[in-house]
């Protein structure tokens, strides 16, 4: 950009609004190449993923929707977990038009866990191992057709998977 | 990272086990400094160059994660590839074939 300027300016044909949109378009260019590379077409939530409060981060997740409780959820979590760093949950559903599955530990420092994006390709069948911290409810969302439904269960926690 | 695809029914399924250690920026080390947060944050996985699936994780995902998914419309021979970044900026994709 440097460069690009001084050639103008040699040139003598910067005025000062040309120079400060030239300047301006750079700044947004560097800001953007900066950032850290990014894949998914949604934003990863630093709100929802930071809340601190189970109703905090379902609000910052999916905040123009109301939950309605589901038994079409399939909620596949271990009764007991033996080890709290590795709890292995898997969510399905034969609900048709899901987007997403989101998954929270309420007890956990910062409950969200995960959130899974779905294609109109998808399966929604999703598994992933997660850390619990103690005992507590696991609630699943899953998102389809514009609508959020929820599974949950508690999982007993023998030792905790937040420590060292 | 380890990528399984396999076609099951009318579906494919996809498994992966990721290296990472899902620091979550809460545990001490020995000196009882706090060790700084260094976790993924995205994974995408690509069929054919279509996005199939995505995922955001937080700290609450457990160390060398394991995610698995289904997707329909792949089949034997095809290729899969997994993409992901973390809290640093850091990546890796790989790429496997669908058995």
């Amino acid at each position: 950009m440097t460069a690009a300027t001084a050639k103008l300016v040699g040139k003598n044909v910067v005025n000062r609004r040309y120079f400060l949109t030239r300047l301006s378009q750079g700044a947004a260019c560097l800001a953007a190449v900066a950032s850290f590379p990014r894949l998914v077409f949604a934003q990863w939530n630093e709100g929802a993923f930071g809340a601190k409060e189970l109703e905090q981060a379902i609000a910052e997740r999916y905040p123009e929707l109301t939950i309605e409780d589901s038994d079409a959820i399939t909620l596949k979590v271990p009764a007991i977990a033996e080890n709290g760093a590795v709890v292995p949950v898997t969510v399905k559903t034969d609900m048709a038009d899901v987007s997403s599955i989101s998954l929270f530990v309420e007890k956990n420092p910062t409950p969200l866990s995960a959130s899974f994006y779905l294609t109109p390709g998808s399966v929604a069948e999703v598994s992933v191992r997660l850390r619990m911290g103690e005992t507590s409810n696991l609630v699943a969302l899953v998102e389809a057709g514009g609508k959020l439904y929820r599974a949950q269960q508690e999982v007993k926690v023998t030792i905790g998977g937040c420590g060292g | 990272m380890k990528i399984k695809a396999k076609v099951k029914g009318d579906a494919v399924a996809v498994k992966m086990l990721i290296n990472h250690v899902m620091e979550t920026g809460r545990r001490k080390d020995e000196s009882g400094e706090l060790i700084p947060a260094h976790y993924i944050k995205e994974v995408v996985a690509k069929h054919q160059d279509a996005v199939v699936f995505s995922a955001h994780l937080g700290t609450a995902v457990s160390k060398d994660p394991y995610l698995s998914f289904k997707f329909k419309g792949g089949a034997s021979g095809e290729s899969i590839s997994v993409t992901w970044v973390d809290s640093k900026g850091e990546t890796e994709t790989k790429e496997s074939v669908i058995k």
